[in-house]
């Protein structure tokens, strides 16, 4: 059972590790790009985005099952081409937390690039810095209290999923099995000693992240003014 | 040289107007953009630097052409030889000052060039804190600083000195004019403060609904202001012109000049940002120094 614990609580950090990496650097192009952009498809753009903040869970869950389902051409061609199948699988659940909590990385990074002074880009401009000098060396670290925020956040609501990972990961030990469909499935069993293990482990962990966060924005703010 | 015959449609407060602009500015000027804001004088500046785009025209600096919009030329603002002071300063708060210079720098082996221009601008002592720990003043030096780093040709001014108290805008006034000079510079300056044109510039151009509407020297331009009929008015002498054996002596009362023809003897104890009292005696006006 102790190993069972550890090996679910393993997996549920890793998931939310892996999606908070590779979300970050889609999240920095997207969010730097909606705080720039004039274009006309910036709502459409945005729509889809936040889209994961309102829909149910379920419906993208059932909608990445089908569409990654070995039964499809989609995922068939996954499978004969990369040897991935998606469906109940880590590589799926990856997918499926990416899309879910993007939103959750875009937002307070975008909010970050839009609040600096336009000058600040310009000036750079003005020194002969390209866009991709500029973002590295002025712009990002005078956002690092929203990389920061939106990492941390990203990555506690990951830990938190449960409709998404249900659906396309189902339950399987070691493999797509996370502390929240645990609970659940603990209780079903009427294991409660168990599923308040997991469940104030939890409690614990996401508490004192977002607790370090808060902490440290703080004194971010107060050595910079 | 600079050549500059552009049109843009802005959208202001005031509605859609058309900036159009069709004039020459000689190498060396130190030119003033007079105007009420959301007359599109800094949007001039801005597409000087490349920072907007006009719906259309050209502009030519020293026979390199900038914009073309007919031929579809647009040299990015990277490639432009400018330097920009932005009205907030715009230097970057994750850097020193040293820090600051250092990123304006294209070849890192000339870091001796930022010790000469921290020297030259009195910074020298700033040159490790941060831009949020240091004065209004001197975030505007540094922003001067910083642009003269890349030799620019052409400096573009966007109200630099609004947001600073008179005496501090007086002392960086004469060094803006000191650098200006120093490096042979053509500078460019957006300013809605007529002592600040006459102490800075050689020529104004007058802007308003993006139409120019005078262009000559500040004393040209601003003479047709309406002179002042009060008996007693107060106000501070911006310039004294030897005229023959008159003085004229131009005051600023509440942003209008009034003119005054005086003699040596009643000017002996006045300089110019002096106040005084204008006053009318037998309709021949009299300065007291106050």
């Amino acid at each position: 059972m102790e190993s069972d614990f550890l090996q679910t609580m393993t997996l549920t950090f890793k998931l939310a590790l892996i999606t908070t990496l590779i979300l970050l650097p889609i999240g920095i192009g997207l969010g730097y790009y909606l705080s720039q952009t004039k274009s006309k498809l910036k709502p459409v753009v945005e729509a889809f985005v936040s889209m994961p903040l309102v829909l149910p869970p379920s419906v993208l869950g059932f909608y990445l099952l089908i569409a990654f389902s070995p039964k499809n051409e989609f995922g068939i061609w996954l499978e004969s081409a990369f040897d991935i199948r998606l469906v109940f699988s880590f590589h799926g659940l990856v997918i499926a937390s990416i899309i879910f909590s993007l939103p959750f990385m875009v937002h307070p990074i975008q909010s970050g690039f839009s609040a600096l002074s336009r000058s600040l880009k310009e000036a750079s401009y003005i020194l002969g810095r390209s866009t991709i000098q500029t973002v590295w060396y002025v712009l990002l670290p005078n956002i690092k209290s929203s990389l920061l925020t939106a990492s941390v956040i990203t990555f506690a609501h990951t830990v938190g999923e449960f409709g998404v990972v249900l659906m396309i990961g189902g339950n399987i030990a070691g493999e797509t099995k996370v502390a929240s469909i645990a609970i659940y499935d603990e209780v079903e069993a009427l294991n409660y000693g168990v599923a308040n293990q997991y469940a104030l482990t939890l409690f614990i962990i996401t508490f004192t992240i977002l607790l370090a966060v808060y902490v440290i924005n703080k004194r971010g703010i107060r050595s910079e003014f | 040289m600079i050549k500059i015959d552009i049109k843009k449609t802005l959208h202001t407060s005031d509605g859609k107007i058309i900036l159009k602009i069709n004039k020459e500015i000689i190498n060396g000027d130190f030119l003033t953009i007079f105007g009420k804001s959301g007359s599109g004088k800094t949007t001039l500046l801005r597409i000087i630097a490349g920072l907007d785009i006009p719906d259309s025209g050209k502009i030519i600096v020293d026979n390199e052409t900038w914009f073309d919009s007919s031929k579809g030329i647009n040299i990015s603002t990277q490639k432009r030889n400018i330097g920009f002071v932005f009205q907030d300063y715009a230097l970057f708060p994750n850097m020193t000052i040293r820090q600051n210079l250092e990123f304006a720098l294209n070849n890192k082996k000339n870091s001796h060039k930022i010790d000469e221009i921290l020297e030259m601008m009195e910074l020298t002592n700033l040159s490790n804190s941060m831009p949020n720990t240091i004065s209004g003043g001197q975030k505007q030096r540094v922003a001067v600083a910083r642009t003269l780093m890349r030799n620019p040709k052409i400096l573009l001014l966007d109200e630099p000195l609004s947001a600073l108290d008179n005496t501090m805008r007086s002392k960086l006034q004469n060094e803006l004019l000191t650098v200006h000079k120093r490096f042979g510079l053509t500078s460019i300056l957006v300013s809605h403060d007529i002592s600040e044109v006459f102490k800075l510039s050689n020529r104004v151009l007058k802007i308003a609904f993006g139409q120019i509407t005078s262009d000559g020297s500040p004393n040209s331009v601003f003479s047709n202001l309406n002179l002042s009929g009060k008996f007693k008015v107060t106000g501070e002498v911006i310039s004294i012109v030897k005229a023959d054996i008159l003085f004229i002596v131009n005051i600023l009362v509440n942003n209008e000049i009034i003119k005054i023809t005086s003699v040596k003897k009643d000017i002996e104890n006045i300089n110019i940002g002096d106040n005084v009292l204008v006053s009318s005696k037998a309709f021949n006006p009299i300065l007291t120094k106050i």
